[in-house]
């Protein structure tokens, strides 16, 4: 099977970058898309030219690492699933195919297909958790959860982080991310006790990632290998709204103690 | 070299209790003046480094991917073993104990595993008081299934994804200390080398994998949760950035290891099906809970399943283990496969894989309940090979999966370096010569949350540590040491890729130290092993520069020490003439092809002391003594 690239090559955050042409006739149509530029990257180096570099791990669609656009679509043609799990099944000998990087302000380009993608790092780590150290709970079945409530929570936990929602979206919002993970928490009763102020924490810190504003076009949902679907978005907005209105200054007493 | 377990000794159930209360305490305040470097996210590393931030140590965590919660620990599928008894079916922490010390074929310390049963009950609570969705009855209580061959309902599940619900559990928990300035993260950078100071471990050497900065960093300890290596078989169902650089390098500065050729391979993986192959997936061993095992009876019969009929089929499970059927543990089902497979009768365009068909089942319960039951699996089956499992049967074949070897640890979990902890898959301690299905992440968790935290300041607080800087010179020798290898790589300017030696070196590896092994086979693995990786520093092609993102750079530098940890593993298994677990070799069998253990010259674990490059390397025996489980030959007939 024989394919055409065009691949973004840009060496480091800072300089310009341009698409590549490049083609291959070793292809085969069992290959996952990352085999396949694992190929053209074998190619590439016998010819002295540097391998295009890509984001990749479990390669079971799983981890989150991997993603790029192929002709203008996060993950590619094939719905819920990354691209490393995308056969070449899905395109036809000697078709053209434009690899791109995420494209995002808040997910700076650091070299080739591969973005900086820490941003969703620090939206999780203002807040999305629970606070409880480790050593002190009770036993897990004194807590009874509904089952229809902890496969909701589950839906929204699976999540991987991969960027594709922010990706897809024509405002760059990483809502669906951050909604996802809101949710996953708030329905569950141990995530009860910090649901505002985690809603209003994690919630700015994305807008001050300089994330854009969600315009409900759900693109985010059509492209994510997981569903996440465009109700955490909605669980989110209400849970920012209410814990808005509630917002009181902590007290300092409370501080002390702390 | 000496090797001290540091057993407590005693009544079995009590001495986890007696070591904490006598380990040495930190005083609270004096927590923030220790700096402690946890390297490693996963469950055991990511756990370790959140909870010691908690208890007020100074961390410092590292990962090689962009985010912490990327770890390969996110791929475990099945699920996680606790003795919680919910299901009344007569399981307790004694009987966890014990169906890991006889599951582990007998080549395990009995007081580790008895701690991690005790503690596997606590890791439950602590993963759902974080919110982690484990599968739920509808009365509300915590859903069980049974695992490997257990007869007791005692794995916890999220899914088909707990490993990423329980890594995201500890990933939260690690990122609340980011928050609260209590660990510091230090993602895209790679541990290249140990730096031990008056003998006790003192800090690392690393990689910063965007900009290529070599850096420094100063320690009064160094925990290692690097997981496992069974990617020196370039194909496993290991995510790819696996490697043993941390343990290795580790290894070569004096800390002994442990078991290194006990690794597990899994019999249902999806065959290979071409030469670009980049990794194997594992498909859940639940599968062998209603798919039944066959290949054809003649060889070489190339008829689609469908044409050959039931009395030319070889159900050669059912056949050769009437009791237990498609359900033997994980080794037996690999090398029954193989054999198989070897006779010529194995599936496919490769004739490497086996049925696993559904039509039975199908035909028993209907298509709506094994859907129900297994319905993400097939679907991902389909989506890999193009083929219908409803209709046409499974192929599949093992894969190299997980490695029971590693760095050799005491009770404390701590190295042969003093100040040197190491936890999860990168040690070897608990699952002896074969690991029990959902006890990995049960292990990483123990290890992490409850066993480090404690065993790490009673060292701290016992031990005379100087001030060091790393102006020291073992500092400045292990920073020139990288720098030289780094430049060494990309002045080399072969021929031949990095991907082409690591495939090359999986070949060797998986023929002569994979499912069966023999003498001969071992002794040209060695030599073989030794001329390739020659080959390898002279002939290598790194191009590109140190100062920017380089991924062939990286691969070169793991699959350099991989080189070395092959032939130390081959070594360990041609020393080791017996057969256990996961080990099997071809010379040791019973007459009807069974592994023949051999406890009066066997019942101990190997660990190898480095002795220079190119220097065969020493050989200490940690003798294995059981008290409580009597080694017993393993019948599955
Ligand atoms: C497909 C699959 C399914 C599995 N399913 C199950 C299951 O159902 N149940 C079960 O119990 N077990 C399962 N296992 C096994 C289990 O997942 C692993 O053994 C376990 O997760 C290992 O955890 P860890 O924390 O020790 O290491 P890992 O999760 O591998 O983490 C290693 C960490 O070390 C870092 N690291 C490594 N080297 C360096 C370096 N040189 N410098 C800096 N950082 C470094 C990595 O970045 C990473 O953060 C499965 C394994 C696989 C492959
Ligand atoms: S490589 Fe892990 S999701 Fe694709």
């Amino acid at each position: 099977m024989r394919l055409t690239f065009h691949i973004w090559r840009q060496p480091n955050t800072g300089a310009p970058g341009k698409m590549e042409r490049y083609e291959s006739a070793n292809m085969n149509p069992d290959m996952s898309m990352l085999e396949a530029l694992d190929v053209l990257n074998e190619e590439l180096m016998g010819k002295g030219t540097e391998p295009v570099v890509f984001e990749h791990d479990c390669r079971e669609g799983i981890c989150g690492s991997c993603g790029f656009m192929i002709n203008g679509v996060a993950h590619g043609p094939q719905s819920k699933t990354t691209v490393c799990q995308l056969t070449l099944r899905h395109f036809k000998d000697g078709e053209e195919l434009y690899l791109e990087p995420w494209r995002a302000n808040s997910f700076p380009v650091l070299k080739d297909l591969m973005v900086d993608r820490s941003a969703f790092d620090r939206i999780i780590a203002a807040g999305g958790y629970v606070s409880v150290p480790a050593g002190s709970p009770q036993d897990a079945n004194a807590l009874l959860i509904p089952k229809t409530e902890a496969d909701r929570a589950m839906d929204a936990a699976a999540c991987i982080g991969c960027g594709a929602c922010v990706a897809a979206c024509p405002n760059a919002s990483a809502s669906l991310f951050t909604g996802a993970k809101i949710s996953h928490l708030g329905l569950l009763p141990q995530g009860q006790p910090e649901r505002n102020e985690r809603a209003l924490r994690m919630v700015r810190q994305m807008n001050g990632e300089g994330f854009g504003q969600c315009g409900n076009i759900g693109e985010c949902e059509a492209v994510c290998p997981k569903g996440i679907t465009l109700e955490n978005i909605a669980r989110m907005n209400a849970d920012f709204l209410k814990a808005s209105v509630c917002e009181r200054p902590k007290s300092g007493a409370a501080e002390d103690a702390a | 070299m000496k090797l001290d377990s540091r057993i407590p000794g005693g009544p079995i159930e009590t001495a986890w209790d007696r070591c904490r209360f006598e380990n040495k305490l930190v005083n609270p305040a004096n927590k923030r003046k220790y700096e402690v470097i946890v390297v490693g996210s996963g469950l055991a590393g990511g756990s370790a480094a959140a909870t010691l931030g908690e208890l007020g140590y100074n961390v410092k965590c590292f990962c090689f991917q962009d985010s912490p919660r990327r770890a390969h620990s996110i791929a475990a599928q099945g699920g996680i073993n606790a003795a919680k008894n919910y299901q009344n079916d007569g399981d307790s922490i004694y009987r966890l104990f014990y169906d890991t010390v006889k599951g582990g074929d007998f080549r395990a310390r009995e007081y580790n595993v008895y701690r991690l049963a005790q503690n596997s009950v606590n890791i439950i609570d602590q993963a759902v008081a974080q919110g982690v969705p484990f599968a739920r009855e509808y009365g509300g209580t915590l859903a069980n299934r049974s695992f490997g061959g257990a007869q007791v309902s005692r794995t916890f599940y999220a899914r088909g994804q707990t490993g990423q619900q329980l890594l995201l559990g500890a990933y939260q928990g690690l990122e609340r200390q980011i928050d609260a300035g209590r660990v510091t993260m230090f993602p895209r950078t790679e541990m290249l080398d140990l730096v031990v100071i008056d003998g006790k471990a003192r800090g690392i050497i690393t990689r910063n994998l965007v900009t290529g900065a070599i850096e420094t960093h100063v320690a009064d300890a160094v925990i290692l949760g690097t997981g496992g290596y069974g990617n020196v078989y370039y194909l496993s169902t290991n995510a790819k950035g696996s490697n043993c650089t941390a343990i290795w390098r580790a290894y070569k500065r004096g800390a002994a290891f442990g078991n290194p050729c006990f690794t597990q391979i899994h019999p249902t993986c999806i065959p290979v099906s071409g030469d670009y192959q980049s990794k194997l997936t594992l498909m859940s061993e639940s599968l062998r809970n209603d798919g039944r095992i066959w290949v054809p009876l003649k060889q070489g019969d190339k008829r689609s399943p469908s044409q050959i009929p039931e009395n030319e089929r070889d159900y050669y499970l059912e056949r050769r283990y009437p009791s237990f059927g498609n359900l033997v543990p994980r080794d037996v089902a690999s090398r029954n496969a193989k054999a198989v497979c070897d006779e010529g009768r194995g599936v496919g365009e490769t004739a490497l894989g086996v049925y696993l068909d559904f039509g039975a089942s199908i035909q028993r319960l209907g298509e709506d309940k094994i859907r129900e039951r297994y319905g993400n699996l097939f679907e991902m089956y389909q989506r890999i090979t193009d083929e219908n499992p409803y209709k046409v049967p499974m192929r599949i074949y093992p894969a190299i999966h997980y490695t029971m070897g590693g760095l050799w640890v005491d009770y404390q979990l701590q190295s042969t370096i003093p100040g040197l902890f190491v936890i999860g898959e990168a040690n070897f301690s608990d699952h002896g010569a074969n690991r029990l299905g959902a006890s990995a992440l049960m292990q990483g968790l123990s290890d992490g949350y409850f066993i480090v935290p404690y065993t790490l300041g009673n060292y701290l607080a016992g031990t005379q540590l100087d001030k060091v800087s790393d102006s020291a010179p073992e500092f400045q020798a292990a920073l020139s040491g990288v720098q030289d290898r780094t430049k060494q790589f990309l002045n080399i300017n072969g021929s031949r890729t990095v991907d082409s030696f690591h495939r090359e070196l999986g070949k060797i590896m998986w023929d002569e130290c994979g499912m069966a092994r023999t003498a001969q086979g071992l002794e040209s693995a060695i030599s073989r092993i030794q001329s390739l990786r020659e080959e390898f520093w002279q002939n290598v092609k790194v191009l590109g520069k140190n100062e920017e993102i380089n991924q062939s750079l990286e691969k070169a530098g793991r699959v350099a020490d991989f080189f070395e940890l092959g032939e130390l593993m081959c070594r360990d298994a041609l020393t080791r003439n017996e057969s256990c677990g996961g080990h099997f070799r071809e010379e040791y069998q019973t007459p009807d092809g069974e592994a023949m253990r051999d406890d009066d010259n066997f019942s101990h674990a190997s660990a190898w002391e480095y002795q220079g490059d190119n220097v065969t390397p020493v050989l200490h025996k940690e003798q294995l003594e059981f008290h409580y489980v009597h080694p017993s030959q393993r019948s599955y007939k």
